[in-house]
Parts: C-alpha cells; sequence; structure tokens
C-alpha cells in the first residue's frame, strides 16, 4: 500500500541517481550545473502548477515572488553592516548569532546576515507580501486575476530594476555561498557540483512527495472542487476563500525558496529573473505539463529549462516559450502528456495488434 | 418545531424587488414546495436562504441559529445542503469525487496533515469514499463511480449532484428544480427519490414547476408571485385558492 501510493516519488529519486550516473558516463559533468539550476525552476513550477493546475487560479507573477526571495537573501548576506555595528539593532542581531562577520576581496571588515537568518527572513517577507498581495487579489476571477497579478509581477520587476540598494540593472553579485550542514553548502564552486545537484533535487522531490500527498487527500479535492465550480464548492462547505489564499500563499514560499538556492548557487540574480517573460514561461511549462499534473509540469520544465540553460533556444529563449503557450492552448489544450495525446498514440500502436487478432 | 423559519426577508435588485417580506417556515421531516410563476424570486430566495446572497432584511433562523449575513461553506457546515437550477458538477472529477466533496464538512485533514500524509488522514480518505459509494449505492448509481462527471448523461448528473447534496448529510435539503431537463419516467423516479430521502429524515425545501410531482409530494406549497407570498398551504388548498388560480391561469379564466 505504501509502496504502491510511493512509487512515483521513489522513481524520481531513482531518475535522479540515474541522471547523475548518465552524465558522469558520458563525461559531461557539466550538465548537473545546468540541471541543478533547473532543479530550483522546477520549484516555482510545481507550486505554480498547484495553484494555476489543480486549483484554477492564474498568477502571472510568480517570477516576482522568486525574485523576492533571492534578492531579499542576496541582499541581506552582502549587505555590510560594519560601519553600523555601533548600532543598537546590529548589536543586537549579533547578540543572537544573526550575523557573520568576514573580509571582503581587498581585506576589508565585512559584517552581513548568516545564509540561514537570510533565508528565513525571505520567507517570512514573501508568506507577508503574498498574504497581502492574495488576499484581495484571489477574489478577482479569470482574466481579471491575470491582470492583477501580470501588475504584482510588474511592480517587483520595476522595483528591483529602479532601486540603486539592489544593483539595479546589475543586480546582486558576489553572493557567499549557503551553507547548511555537516559540511554541505549551496555554491557554484564546480567541486560541489554533485552534492548541489543533489541538494536541489533532494528539495525538488521532497516538495513533489509533499505536493502529491496534498492533491490526493480532503484539502486537494476541495481544491480541484474550487477549479470546476467554485460556487458549488462553497456550498459543500469549502472555505473557498481561505483555500485560495492558503495555496496561493505555499506556492509564492516554494518559488521564494527556489529563488533562494539558486541565487546563492550562482552567487548572484539580476532583474530578468523578476521578468514578465519569466512569469510567463513558468506558465508556458504548467500549460504544456498539462496543468492540473505535478509529473507532467516537473518533467517539461525540467526539459525546457535545462536546454533554454544550455543556450539551445539562442537569443529567440522568450519567443520559445511564448510559441509553446500559444501552440499548447491551440493543438493540446490538455498539455503534451495528456491522456487524449497519450491514448491516441497508444492507438496508433495498438492497431495493427488488433487486426491480427480473430 | 420548525427546522427553517424565515422571517420578513427582502432582497431588492435595482428598481425590482425580486424577494418581498417573505415569511414561512419548514417543519422537520416534511417536504414543502415553493412554486410561482417565473421570477416570482423563488431562486433568489434560495440564494439569501444559503447566504449566496445577501438578504437587505429580515432573518433566517436555521436549527436555533440565526444564519442571515453566514457565507455558504457556513451555512453548510450547520447542516443545509443544495442543488442548482443549472446542474453545477465538478465536470472534470469522477462522479465519486464529486459526492465526495459533499463529505467535506465531516473530515478534517488540513493542509499540513494532508501534505505530511500523516495516517489518520488515509483512513479519514477511506472513510470518506466507503460513505461516498454507500450514498451512490442508495441512489442506484454506484456503476458510475468512476466515469468523469462531463461524460455522465444530464439525468444522472442531476443525480449524482442530488448525490453530492446527500454526502453532507444535511438537516435539511434545497433542492432548486430538481426535475427540469428530466422526461417524464425520470421525473417519477426523481419524485420516489426525494419521498425516500425525507424517509431518512431530511427536510426538503423545493423549487419545482411539475406540478405533478409538487402536489404528490409535498406536505405544504408555499407560492411566490413577484417576489411575494401568496399561498402557504397544504397542495389540496393551494389548487382551491382562488389567487393561486388566478396567478397560474390569469384573471379571466379563473
Amino acid at each position: 500500500m505504501v509502496f504502491r501510493k510511493n512509487w512515483p516519488i521513489l522513481a524520481c529519486a531513482l531518475a535522479v541517481i540515474a541522471v547523475h550516473l548518465l552524465s558522469a558516463a558520458v563525461g559531461k559533468p557539466q550538465y548537473l550545473t545546468q540541471l541543478t539550476m533547473a532543479g530550483y525552476y522546477s520549484l516555482v513550477i510545481v507550486g505554480l502548477t498547484l495553484l494555476m493546475g489543480y486549483t484554477g487560479q492564474l498568477s502571472l507573477g510568480h517570477a516576482g515572488f522568486f525574485a523576492i526571495g533571492g534578492y531579499i537573501s542576496g541582499l541581506l548576506t552582502t549587505y555590510n553592516l560594519h560601519s553600523r555595528s555601533s548600532g543598537a539593532v546590529v548589536r543586537a542581531l549579533r547578540a543572537t548569532h544573526l550575523l557573520v562577520a568576514g573580509q571582503d576581496l581587498y581585506g576589508g571588515d565585512l559584517l552581513v546576515v548568516r545564509p540561514w537568518a537570510a533565508c528565513v527572513a525571505a520567507l517570512l517577507v514573501t508568506v507577508a507580501i503574498a498574504y497581502l498581495v492574495g488576499k484581495p487579489v484571489l477574489k478577482l476571477r479569470g482574466h481579471y486575476l491575470a491582470m492583477a497579478t501580470l501588475g504584482f509581477g510588474t511592480i517587483v520587476y520595476k522595483v528591483v530594476l529602479g532601486s540603486s540598494l539592489v544593483g539595479a540593472a546589475d543586480g546582486i553579485s558576489d553572493i557567499p555561498a549557503f551553507p547548511l550542514f555537516a559540511g554541505l553548502a549551496v555554491t557554484g564552486r564546480s567541486a560541489a557540483r554533485v552534492h548541489n545537484y543533489y541538494l536541489a533535487w533532494g528539495l525538488v522531490v521532497g516538495a513533489m512527495a509533499l505536493l502529491i500527498n496534498l492533491i490526493h487527500s480532503r484539502v486537494g479535492r476541495a481544491l480541484r472542487a474550487i477549479h470546476g465550480a467554485e460556487d458549488a464548492a462553497n456550498a459543500m462547505g469549502v472555505d473557498t476563500g481561505r483555500l485560495k489564499l492558503q495555496v496561493f500563499v505555499l506556492s509564492a514560499v516554494l518559488a521564494a525558496l527556489g529563488g533562494v538556492f539558486l541565487t546563492h548557487y550562482n552567487g548572484g540574480i539580476g532583474p530578468s529573473e523578476a521578468s514578465i517573460m519569466k512569469s510567463v514561461r513558468y506558465v508556458a511549462i504548467v500549460a504544456i505539463g498539462g496543468m492540473a499534473n505535478l509529473w507532467g509540469a516537473l518533467l517539461m520544465g525540467v526539459l525546457l529549462n535545462f536546454l533554454s540553460l544550455r543556450g539551445s533556444f539562442g537569443s529567440f529563449d522568450d519567443a520559445v516559450f511564448g510559441l509553446i503557450l500559444v501552440a499548447i492552448m491551440l493543438f493540446a489544450p490538455n498539455g503534451l502528456l495528456s491522456s487524449e495525446l497519450v491514448r491516441w498514440i497508444a492507438g496508433l500502436c495498438r492497431r495493427p495488434r488488433q487486426e491480427r487478432a480473430p | 418545531m420548525s427546522l427553517l423559519v424565515v422571517k420578513d426577508l427582502s432582497r431588492r435588485f435595482g428598481g425590482l424587488q425580486a424577494v418581498g417580506q417573505v415569511s414561512f417556515s419548514v417543519a422537520r421531516g416534511s417536504i414543502k414546495a415553493l412554486i410561482g410563476p417565473n421570477g416570482a424570486g423563488k431562486t433568489t430566495l434560495f440564494n439569501l436562504i444559503f447566504g449566496s446572497l445577501l438578504p437587505d432584511s429580515g432573518q433566517v433562523w436555521f436549527d436555533g441559529k440565526q444564519i442571515d449575513g453566514w457565507q455558504p461553506h457556513q451555512v453548510a457546515a450547520a447542516g443545509m445542503a443544495r442543488t442548482f437550477q443549472h446542474v453545477r458538477l465538478f465536470a472534470k472529477m469522477s462522479a465519486l469525487e464529486n459526492v465526495a466533496v459533499g463529505r467535506h464538512v465531516h473530515s478534517r485533514a488540513g493542509f499540513l496533515s494532508s501534505m505530511m500524509g500523516l495516517p489518520w488522514t488515509r483512513r479519514e480518505q477511506r472513510a470518506v469514499r466507503d460513505k461516498a459509494l454507500e450514498i451512490m449505492g442508495f441512489l442506484g448509481v454506484e456503476d458510475l463511480a468512476d466515469v468523469e462527471a462531463s461524460s455522465l448523461a444530464y439525468g444522472q448528473q442531476r443525480i449524482i449532484e442530488l448525490g453530492r447534496a446527500l454526502a453532507c448529510e444535511p438537516k435539511l435539503l434545497l433542492l432548486d428544480e430538481p426535475a427540469a431537463g428530466l422526461n417524464m419516467r425520470e421525473t417519477r423516479e426523481m419524485a420516489k427519490l426525494i419521498a425516500r430521502i425525507r424517509d431518512r429524515g431530511v427536510t426538503v425545501l423545493l423549487v419545482e414547476h411539475d406540478m405533478t410531482l409538487v402536489m404528490n409530494i409535498s406536505d405544504e406549497v408555499l407560492v411566490l408571485s413577484y417576489g411575494e407570498k401568496i399561498a402557504d398551504d397544504k397542495p389540496l388548498a393551494v389548487q382551491k385558492n382562488p389567487e393561486v388560480v388566478r396567478v397560474y391561469l390569469g384573471e379571466d379564466d379563473a
């Protein structure tokens, strides 16, 4: 019973290991770097799949939450508090071990927030922002919700692009590694490539396990009911407003978590992470994965992000994702892995065998 | 004692008095029908009782609690369930899952416990499934359990929607035109079904245009015209009420 419920998760974990061994066997260990990055983007995508695919609430602003996570963690771990070390707040933070002292490239004294504390702060701020944005905005439906979340995404993009505090158009660089436990750290150094790959994908597999449990539960059933007919779900006792807000916050936190980790992995973050095209890309991936299909979204997300990060789409990167969105809406509105399409292909394979039968 | 008491309930839409000063009560264990010409305010009255619309004035008392101003999910949790005039199933979910949603107020797994997949949530899931199957059995549609709601025939959709409402194990069931779109045979079966539901101890308030169904199964009939109550009596008395006859047949024919 436990095995039958969990075999997709186990299969996914085995696939993660298989991909590592494969990359080593074919002598392309550098692929693990893009796969690690794709893993962090996958956190945004599976969260958005829950919100959009299962609950039916479109968000064109999820790149904003990714960027909020990345930028807050990046800013706190690079902003030098040394000149203010006599201030009461800084002294208090230091006393509680939330700060870490060090030296910059030129030997100057550096006093910054510990990555752990920065990560927690980033996630808490994300929860607060997602709650404040979601509360009024989720009362809207369809196009109106899309427009409102697009507006939120635009605001985040313009703020990070216009603030010299976060490097304006240059973004933040020289962001330190994020030491976790037992000598493991989120860092882009090539010596740490393999363990960072497993770190990223451990997070993804863990998130998938939680979300798969969720969609097969009472709450998941209520979410799909909201998607199907919100008023009827409400009449069945589902507190639709509260549930939509919870899913919105959860998906925002997953996006921000991806943002925090990828920012420390890359050692930097720029405003393009908050751009509308990034939000459109996430939506396109959820759509091509089949909307209410976590595994489809994960698979498509890894594939497309990997190709994109390898530069396979050249300078047409954004155009490719726009094209995917249009093509999916026109030709396969239930996703590339939809049951109709699979059945059709399966039918093609089965037909000759049926003819042979007496 | 009455399960539902409505006092002076009113609601305007712009210049139209959709429901004006309507008062009535529904006795426990009875079937009460709400009839009236198109546009008489029947569905509006339903929506006011269930909290889908807020009244301008008046009160709704349900099972001893004043529930006007409550949201539909709170009303549902208090023990009321409804069906819709135009079937509102969850199209992409199976018939069984649709009925299972009706168990929402009787189960409690939340966000975190569900994500963790705690053992008690799995036991609860099995109990929900068993209860949903039992209700589908009561309705004689257990063979439809795995069919996606959108591929069900219209009459079957009506039955599944009824099953979803029954899964709430309501004290009071509001049925908005349960026989709309059904043929004569299906309508007769629906009438029998509603009587069986009442026999299980569920009080029923229904809006219906099919007079045979209304007169056969109702204990009391409430007649609305232009948002106002014109009769509230036993079926036979209502049929003889001159005001009702005038509204339904026109003054000259009365």
